[in-house]
């Protein structure tokens, strides 16, 4: 295939200037990292509208952008569910509900909070899974970058390493986590302004929105779907035969609503991170919240591309006038193109230097989210925990800086362990998936349950972890081979009728074993921690006014703005339904 | 803050504004008829750039002025 991409003067000229500012930011920032907490937590102090962008930026990474393109193309309009039922309830719970008990109970990371409200086994679990965690993901994200360079613009595997290694490196080691999320909120204009043309010019060509769902009928019915199913988020969702992502709406609503989108909106540090630089705690609640209002449009940026793609492809394949047809990989479209391949198709040289600096803006700020909140973990949780407890602070500020080059070189190794082996990365995905899905509910028995104790939350997380493992491995999807999609336990007890559907219901298993064996245990274990130690960590015990907010309009405040953001998500999913 | 982030955005987009809007009205419509359905893209969109930016580097210079406080 020749290269997809033929990039101009110009446009190098744009990933240039945006590279000196990224520096830039860096650079200024250098003066005001006074100790470890300006370093590794930005000395809480960011603004809430800041934080806001930086939250969803964090997560607007590159394989998000292009996935989420790729299932819009794959599934069209139900992959908005990942948005209007996943991700913003999950970030209206986390600014109202557990954000008072983050923030206020002064812990620097999520395994700190676990080490003040359960134990140290319980940190250490966290804090060793997530840190390992961190430095795959930020070499996925570097080895996926640097296989599209080079597939789009023909850059060689190591020099597109060596590029994005540096300049990430640079920016944190000289301002940490405020640089990071500086250049996020950076990243998230460049995205936005980079995307809305194209998916301008998708739709004009396609014919505007009804051009596109009358094309989409066509690709439904060429399926062998109903003529809605790939327009419509819900009138499909009654049974998993009658929609492209085979589920029915309960395990979508429990298993994606639920179970995965609290468990990462609500504890995931690389996330949490964010809020908890805030200035203040009402800035910190509103981060969420402030956040979820762009979150509610992402969509518009991301599936709509895909959704798009998919209609135009059709068209030519029909042998229509215009239109153009997705490169394919082994037999199918390679719907992992559906971005790089329209910034190509409509973009002239200027505008696509804009386009790709965005994209290699949320490939480095996916880096830089993993690398920023290794950082934090390692210094305090593993480093000062375990390592040196109680050395002055300028020692920490010296190890945090250090880790940064640590933590760039060791996702450098995972990036090229990806290369060499393709494998082993899904396996490491999939055991983190495991690792992940039962973490909501030590979180929220933890936040709401007194009585939940050490042993209680420990063996409940290794007990959801082994649920996770068991049932992927009893369980298959619908057409695959046992191994590496599930079955590897032999004796296969289900199949489910799609990958998503089974991964939502490993996730619900998960989710209810931890949950169950946490009550368990912990009723059969001694409170190993006084009312007056669970003081600003448990819902009951905790007083529940904002101090913040005394004085403030009640449309000002936290809870009613929550109610809004999810009445408005409400609208939308009925608008597309 | 040390920093008032909306001066980097408001001069990076001002910057890379520029840049679309001079090389919109410097190149012909060979670069942009067939591929972007007949539309100066890069003029337009530069000039969206520049307003943007132009209100960051404006409001964080009014904030600056008022002694600083934002948000």
């Amino acid at each position: 295939m020749q290269s997809i991409i033929h990039f101009g003067g110009i446009d190098y000229l744009i990933v240039a200037v945006y590279f000196v500012f990224v520096l830039g930011i860096g650079w200024k920032l250098k003066g005001a990292m006074k100790g470890s907490g300006d370093f590794l937590t930005s000395g809480r102090s960011i603004p809430a509208w800041v934080a806001a962008l930086a939250f969803l930026s964090a997560n607007l990474g590159a394989q998000e952008v292009i996935g989420m393109a790729a299932s819009g193309a794959k599934y069209g309009m139900m992959t908005s569910h990942f948005y209007w039922v996943g991700a913003i309830p999950a970030m209206v719970f986390l600014g109202v509900f557990m954000m008072p008990f983050y923030y206020g109970s002064k812990a620097r990371s999520v395994p700190e909070y676990l080490k003040l409200r359960f134990d140290e086994k319980t940190r250490g679990f966290n804090a060793f899974s997530f840190a390992v965690m961190t430095m795959f993901s930020s070499g996925i994200s570097m080895y996926a970058m640097a296989k599209l360079m080079g597939l789009l613009l023909g850059w060689s595997f190591g020099s597109s390493i060596a590029i994005s290694a540096l300049i990430v490196l640079v920016y944190i080691f000289l301002g940490g986590l405020t640089s990071a999320i500086y250049n996020e909120v950076l990243q998230f204009f460049m995205i936005v302004f980079g995307f809305a043309p194209l998916v301008f010019l998708g739709l004009k060509d396609v014919g505007g929105w009804s051009g596109l769902m009358e094309k989409l009928r066509g690709v439904s019915t060429s399926q062998g779907f109903a003529p809605g199913a790939w327009g419509e988020a819900w009138s499909h969702m009654g049974s998993p035969s009658q929609n492209p992502l085979g589920v029915e709406w309960f395990g979508m609503v429990m298993g994606l609503g639920f179970v995965l989108s609290f468990g990462y909106w609500c504890t995931d540090f690389l996330v949490v991170q964010r809020a908890l630089a805030a200035k203040t705690m009402t800035a910190a609640r509103r981060t969420p919240l402030i956040a979820s209002i762009p979150k509610m449009l992402i969509p518009f940026l991301v599936i709509l591309p895909g959704m798009i793609a998919i209609a135009l492809t059709h068209q030519a394949s029909k042998g229509g006038a215009g239109g153009f047809v997705l490169p394919s990989k082994n037999g199918t479209y390679d719907y992992d193109l559906v971005i790089p391949y329209m910034l190509g198709h409509y973009f002239p040289t200027g505008m696509l230097g804009l386009g790709m600096t965005a994209l290699m803006a949320s490939f480095m700020s996916g880096m830089a989210g993993n690398v920023t909140a290794f950082n934090t973990v390692w210094t305090y949780d593993i480093y000062q925990a375990y390592i040196a407890k109680d050395k002055p602070d300028s020692h920490y500020l010296l190890v945090g800086r250090w880790t940064t080059v640590v933590g760039i070189l060791l996702s450098i190794a995972a990036a090229y362990l990806a290369a060499a082996y393709n494998n082993i990365m899904d396996v490491l995905q999939l055991v983190f998936a495991f690792v992940n899905a039962p973490l909501f509910a030590t979180f929220l028995l933890g936040m709401f349950w007194k009585r939940a104790t050490g042993h209680g939350a420990f063996w409940g997380l290794v007990i959801g972890t082994a649920a996770a493992a068991v049932h992927h491995g009893l369980t298959i999807p619908h057409g695959a081979l046992p191994g590496l999609k599930g079955g590897w336990l032999g004796a296969v007890q289900h199949v489910y009728p799609s990958e998503m559907a089974q991964n939502f219901w490993t996730a619900i298993w998960a989710w209810t074993s931890c949950f169950v064996a946490t009550i368990a245990i912990s009723l059969a274990t001694p409170s190993q921690k006084t009312d007056a130690q669970l003081r600003g960590l448990v819902w009951s015990l905790t007083p529940h006014e904002d101090k913040g907010e005394v004085g403030t309009p009640f449309w000002k405040r936290v809870a009613p703005f929550g109610v809004l953001v999810l009445l408005l998500t409400v609208v939308l999913n009925i608008i597309f339904w | 803050m040390k920093l008032d982030i909306r001066y980097p955005i408001g001069f990076l987009f001002l910057t890379v504004g520029a840049i679309l809007v001079v090389y919109g009205l410097a190149s012909g419509p060979e670069i942009y008829a067939e591929r972007s359905l007949g539309l100066n893209v890069n003029l337009w969109w530069g000039l969206a750039l520049v307003a943007f930016g132009a209100l960051m580097a404006g409001l964080a210079k009014r904030s600056a002025s008022r002694g600083g406080g934002d948000s």
